[in-house]
């Protein structure tokens, strides 16, 4: 069976670049008397690989949090296309196109590795339980639809051999892997990706980067949090730099990496 | 693909479905024979049990909600059930039209309880249920002034059997040429009702609500994230067990002809849990031995002051002490031996319908 394609957006780069699709404009979030993002603003652009660096507690994770709809923020807003999805629940982000993955993997870990993809389902089906009490024919087709997905999603992901483990005893990079195709299942516009590289070897690497250019050619937007600076130097096609829950730059990663403040906040100010 | 082929042959299963339900349909009769009337009566109680068990086990075993005041669910449905059929109120109403009404009833109850607790996990959660479960039998206890709802803790007496016409489950029926006792019929229907208990567990836990709660309570947040509506799909596992612990009380008022709030006592609900953890949670089949178990062991036990005065003429210990005491340590046992269950959950069966996928 032909692989199916993720996301619905035109693949074609030369038009996608110019349409926005996440917009955050002056997000702000305290905790208590620390000030954990400061009026960040940026553009994703749709079909771009974005990528989120910083050095450690820069506010990251924080910013990931405050879009999924787990924080909410106190100023600011948040628009993907033309749905605001600040004062979401993170089920309506998810919902709404936005999908994610978790920095220390969260996967359901009692649960096979098909079940797990088959929960991503959960916001693209609508079965209830009178549907699956009775095995209404919607309902048997939903399941047979959803499965089917979830067993291509596992062999795109190179899992498929997996699909009947429970996800806790799988390999650390195919737990990274499942966690992906948990968030695909949703066919969600825009993946988020919270340090997807964490604790990859360097061949694990390579082959998620190769995977993460194939959902982009299939028409998805990245967003990503990424602590190798290789990684996201090749792969992304615009950077924000945050420090302190501070933009401190945005730009291609050529750009970026030349800003002297950037530079300072990963070497410190001696550095200059 | 989404035609898994069969691995299993259908021939033995259906083999093993006959022997089974014929093993159920003589049941009672060689328990009457075997051990006694008063037997029969226990097997009925086991049943509800299960049923009581089944349904605590979708809020606690699938969905991970800490429940302890699950018997208040149990007590609504039997005081519906008595304030319906009996002559506390003089109202006389047909069974096929309380027990639904008690279930619903219990149902509501449960999102209504449910929702102030959204926002707590694990004990607390556990500690604020436990306190559900004892405002309801307290008011039970106490709401037989001003106006006498209740009977406070003299209970209602004289509820109605399930009748069907004139046709009693209190008394004894000549059917194709034998006669079964009130207590022989009772046990069908509840075994009737049971079977759909479980028919409904089973389909909910292969469905996407059943995954959908699994998911909650293996990770709340990422279930979230992952585009599941926890707050209503928690409030549906409420409702959905208790439901089921709703129609338990009304049969349990039915079968009985008198309720109190005694019997929705804390340690109802403990022994509801212990039934499910010591089966294997979240697993239907050890629930149902576990529910099995814990209702026929404590009553097993009491045979051991026979055993004691023959074998030492006299009674040492008290059989009534030594039956806690056994009982504790067969919990602890388990415990330490099997603490996921005595029969927990085989997830690996399904790697073989799914493997071809």
């Amino acid at each position: 069976m032909s692989v199916p394609k993720v996301g619905n957006l035109p693949s074609s780069k030369l038009d996608a670049e110019l349409t926005p699709l996440l917009t955050v404009s002056g997000v702000s979030k305290a905790f208590g008397g620390l000030q954990a993002l400061s009026d960040i603003s940026l553009q994703v652009n749709s079909g771009e690989i974005f990528g989120l660096i910083g050095p450690n507690g820069a506010g990251k994770t924080t910013l990931f949090n405050a879009l999924t709809g787990l924080y909410s923020i106190d100023r600011g807003e948040v628009r993907l296309g033309s749905t605001r999805l600040d004062g979401r629940k993170p089920h309506q982000v998810l919902q709404a196109g936005l999908a994610r993955t978790f920095q220390n993997i969260r996967l359901f870990a009692e649960m096979t590795a098909l079940e797990n993809v088959l929960v991503g389902r959960h916001a693209r089906t609508a079965s209830g339980v009178v549907g699956a009490v009775l095995r209404l024919p919607a309902t048997r087709r939903e399941e047979a639809d959803s499965r089917e997905r979830a067993h291509a999603l596992l062999r795109r992901m190179g899992l498929a051999q997996h699909a009947n483990r429970l996800a806790k005893n799988l390999p650390y990079g195919d737990q990274r892997r499942l966690e992906i195709a948990r968030a695909l299942a949703s066919e969600p516009t825009l993946l988020a990706l919270d340090e997807p590289a964490a604790g990859m070897n360097p061949a694990e690497r390579a082959a998620l980067r190769e995977l993460l250019l194939q959902l982009q050619a299939d028409g998805l937007t990245l967003l990503l949090i990424e602590h190798d600076v290789k990684l996201v130097m090749g792969l992304c096609t615009r950077l924000a730099v945050l420090d302190y829950g501070v933009k401190i730059a945005e730009g291609t990663p050529d750009t970026v990496s030349r800003d002297p403040k950037v530079i300072a906040a990963y070497l410190g100010d001696e550095a200059l | 693909m989404s035609s898994v082929p069969k691995l299993n042959k259908p021939q033995p299963r259906w083999l093993v479905f006959g022997l089974l339900a014929l093993g159920l349909a003589l049941l009672p009769f060689l328990v009457d024979a075997g051990l006694g009337r008063s037997w029969v009566r226990l097997l009925d109680l086991a049943l509800l049990y299960v049923m009581l068990a089944l349904g605590l086990n979708i809020v606690v075993g699938y969905a991970g909600l800490l429940d302890l005041g699950y018997v208040a669910f149990y007590a609504l449905g039997a005081y519906v059930y008595a304030w319906l059929a009996s002559p506390h109120f003089g109202l006389h109403l047909p069974f096929w039209a309380i027990l639904p009404l008690g279930a619903a009833l219990a149902g509501l109850f449960g999102v209504l309880l449910g929702t102030p607790t959204l926002r707590l996990r694990g004990d607390y959660l556990a500690i604020v249920t436990l306190g559900f479960g004892e405002i309801i039998r307290i008011f039970m206890n106490n709401l037989n002034a001003p106006v006498n709802l209740t009977n406070g803790p003299q209970g209602i007496n004289l509820i109605d059997p399930v009748r069907l016409g004139e046709f009693s489950l209190s008394q004894p029926h000549a059917l194709f040429g034998y006669t079964f006792t009130g207590v022989h019929l009772t046990y069908y229907l509840f075994l009737l009702l049971v079977l759909a208990v479980i028919f409904i567990s089973m389909r909910l836990e292969d469905s996407r609500i059943g995954r959908a709660w699994v998911a909650i309570r293996e990770d709340e947040i990422a279930a979230a994230a992952t585009g599941i509506n926890t707050r209503n799909l928690k409030l549906l596992a409420f409702a959905m067990g208790a439901t089921f612990g709703g129609l338990a009380g009304g049969l349990f008022a039915s079968f009985q002809g008198f309720i109190s709030p005694e019997s929705f006592n804390l340690m109802e609900s403990i022994m509801i849990l212990c039934m499910i953890v010591l089966g294997g949670m979240g697993h239907i089949p050890g629930v149902i031995f576990g529910a099995v178990v814990l209702t026929l062991l404590p009553e097993a036990l009491r045979y051991t002051g026979d055993w004691q005065r023959t074998l030492f003429g006299q009674i040492y210990i008290d059989p009534a002490d030594l039956r806690m005491l056994l009982f504790g340590v067969a919990l602890v046992a388990v415990m330490l031996y099997r603490p996921a269950g005595m029969i927990p959950s085989a997830r690996r069966r399904q790697e073989f319908a799914d493997a071809k996928g």
